[in-house]
């Protein structure tokens, strides 16, 4: 049974989703810099100010380190906050608050603490923002126990995976790629549409190789597996969608029907969650395996602003369809 | 806004006690708690009978009693590494704190936090702290948090003076007060902040409390050592945040008698003379205030001798329900992760 849909964009989706769940829930609240009066830098909160006022939607000072420890403490103490962290690459600022504290608090406290802290945040490179203002820092967070990390792809993951966030009693961080936010998508039109954390989507079915790919990588991966299904390589495209929990089972079945894996994510490759998810599935895939697991991430350089050089630093179709060729006959990679 | 400019040094006079006798009691019995439960601390630690790191509050007991005194049980409070002080001042159990230093399971935490790390959510504090100044937002968060729900509770956030240099202050402190949230902000000076004096590595004229005219907050300068003077201004402080008028800066001036932490050394031979340790050992908070307690004819010699006997054999209890208690069983470690 399909469920009834409405086409809205990825920014949209946030919206709705905090809107929804303000109207659901008094104790939850949303703060940021420029979110409120301007709806975001990317404009994807405007009019919540005018449904919700200022108590509960704030614009805060230019402090990340501050507001993100506002919203630990007000998260112990009953309310749940969603802070925004305007470009990924702030969250630096504010991570002894995220890693120190609000990751440790239940753990630390024996259970008596629980902090139900929502952070947004972006990633993605691909509009010369240069090296301050394009990186895919979600390896860091997905490294601590204690927090639990979303990467949505579609205007319908960041709704659904969003709300149940918000409802969680834990700390979260939604990555968004800013580069999505006018991508359009179907959303399920129901009331209370959420997807719980942890469970992978397949966004296309295939039976020669699985491509485990995340945020706008799925859209790369996607476009490459119609290219390679006109060389008959049915490509299968798994997006786990949270990286924290992961949910290895699906990639694994996908494995074990496939028997050949590429990992593409948009972060810097070395270190980060390409590295992870090739050596969880080269661990627990390795008798279904008939070659090597392969990666593809940003080089391993600061983004570059030049439109002359930006592009190459990161994984595109054309290298995913090249990799995967790879794994098939002795094309160089 | 003129008022935020002001620095108001505080000292009580040392000649009267003019706060009801049974809050003497709690404040002098809280202080003494504290002082007895370190003493315990210092003697399970030289034992071998509890591991990490011991940042002992010796000296400094009328800081937390005296802010604390002024607090409702529901207030909340954020700590530091040198917290045990602040926990027992807002009602801590310490049978319950030892058994946690102790990492035994029938500590606050289940043996997962440590001296660093005690909470009691259901006192409002919301932990000691490994990180200096890692407080500073959460209190600011929970202040916040009541105000926004409308319960009039304050948040207190101790802190030394060596994380007023952080970042985390400037951060905290301007939007406490751009929101106007009910935030007392404690620095507690007892001049080092580890083996480094203050002094020379804090930008000020004479007071740390001077930062506080950069955020449009009042601040006061008090004798950390005088319960009477820094729980009068907390209580006049908490009544302002109460009363939605926002945050202020509190210097509590102090000093601790031990090193930094047990075992790191004889302060006294590398970064501090000992005729300044001599001029604070006489500002013992402790003494002073039952000396003040015998002029004000609330108790005798005998008495205090009797409260002292009560209390030192409760810490004796203390750590014996922590010796007694077990660790937590191995698979506790995997518990608690996630709420
Ligand atoms: C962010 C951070 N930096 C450094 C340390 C190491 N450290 C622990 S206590 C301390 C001194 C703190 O001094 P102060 O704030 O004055 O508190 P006091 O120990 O005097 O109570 C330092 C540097 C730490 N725990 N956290
Ligand atoms: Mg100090």
């Amino acid at each position: 049974m399909s469920l009834p849909e409405r086409q809205i964009t990825y920014g949209e989706a946030v919206r709705e989703a905090i809107a929804e769940e303000m109207r659901r829930d008094g104790t939850v609240f949303f703060m940021g810099e420029d979110v409120a009066v301007a709806g975001g830098v990317f404009k994807v909160t405007v009019g919540l100010l005018d449904e919700f006022g200022e108590d509960r939607v704030r614009d805060t000072p230019i402090s990340e380190a501050g507001i993100m420890g506002a919203g630990v403490g007000a998260a112990l103490t009953g309310m749940r906050p969603i802070v925004e962290i305007m470009f990924g690459d702030f969250i630096t600022i504010a991570m002894d608050q995220i890693v120190n504290q609000a990751a440790k608090m239940c753990y630390m406290t024996g259970g008596q603490a629980s902090c139900a802290l929502t952070i947004r945040t972006t990633i993605g490179a691909g509009r010369s923002s240069a090296a301050q203002h394009s990186q895919s820092l979600q390896a860091w967070l997905s490294h601590i126990p204690g927090v639990k990390v979303a990467i949505p792809s579609t205007p319908a993951d960041l709704k659904g995976l969003l709300k149940t966030a918000i409802r969680d009693d834990n700390p979260t961080v939604i990555y968004e790629d800013k580069m999505m936010y006018g991508l359009k998508g179907p959303v399920p039109d129901v009331e209370d549409y959420t997807i719980p954390f942890g469970v992978a989507d397949i966004k296309r079915e295939g039976s020669d190789v699985t491509l485990v790919a995340t945020s706008s990588m799925v859209h790369t991966a996607l476009k490459a597996a119609d290219e390679l299904e006109r060389e008959g390589i049915s490509a299968e495209v798994v997006d786990p969608r949270t990286l924290s929990p992961l949910d290895m089972d699906t990639i694994v079945r996908s494995v074990e029907k496939t028997s050949r894996a590429v990992v593409i994510d948009e972060a810097y490759q070395s270190y980060g969650v390409t590295g992870e998810l090739a050596s969880r599935i080269a661990d627990e895939a390795f008798d279904y395996l008939d070659a090597p697991v392969k990666r593809l991430g940003a080089m391993d350089v600061p983004v570059p602003f030049s439109p002359g050089l930006e592009p190459q630093t990161i994984p595109d179709e054309e290298k995913l369809v090249r990799t995967v060729q790879g794994l098939f006959h002795d094309v160089p990679v | 806004m003129s008022e935020s400019l002001e620095l108001i040094t505080t000292s009580s006079d040392e000649g009267t006690l003019p706060l009801p006798e049974p809050l003497c009691r709690e404040i002098y019995e809280k202080m003494l708690t504290i002082r007895r439960f370190e003493e315990a601390v210092l003697e399970v630690y030289t034992q071998g009978l509890m591991r990490g790191l011991a940042h002992l509050y010796i000296g400094q007991e009328a800081s937390a009693v005296g802010i604390c005194s002024a607090l409702n049980d529901d207030d909340y409070l954020t700590s530091t590494h040198r917290g045990h002080g602040h926990l027992i001042a807002k009602g801590g159990k310490v049978d319950r704190m030892m058994a946690e230093m102790m990492g035994k399971v029938d500590g606050y935490n289940r043996g997962k936090g440590g001296t660093m790390h005690i909470a009691d959510m259901s006192l409002g504090i919301l932990g000691a702290n490994g990180i200096v100044g890692g407080g500073m937002g959460m209190a600011t968060g929970a202040a916040l948090s009541g105000k926004m729900r409308g319960t009039g509770q304050v948040a207190v956030c101790f802190f030394g003076d060596g994380a007023i240099n952080q970042g985390a202050f400037l951060e905290s402190a301007n939007l406490a007060s751009v929101w106007s949230l009910p935030v007392l902000f404690v620095c507690e000076n007892n001049h080092y902040g580890e083996y480094t004096a203050a002094k020379d590595v804090t930008a000020v004229r004479e007071h740390v409390a001077e930062r506080a005219a950069g955020f449009d907050m009042p601040a006061m300068v008090v004798d950390g050592n005088d319960a009477v003077a820094v729980h009068q201004t907390a209580v006049e402080m908490v009544e302002r945040a109460r009363a939605g008028e926002g945050p202020c800066l509190i210097e509590n001036k102090t000093y601790r008698y031990r090193g930094h932490h047990v075992g790191d050394g004889d302060p006294e031979k590398t970064y501090r003379t000992q005729e300044e340790t001599d001029t604070w050992l006489a500002k013992d908070p402790i003494p002073r205030f039952a000396r003040r307690m015998m002029k004000a004819g609330m108790v005798d010699e005998a008495e205090l001798e009797s409260i002292d006997t009560t209390i030192t054999k409760r810490v004796e209890d203390a750590v014996a329900f922590a010796n007694e208690s077990p660790y937590p069983e191995a698979g506790e470690v995997t518990d608690h992760v996630f709420a």
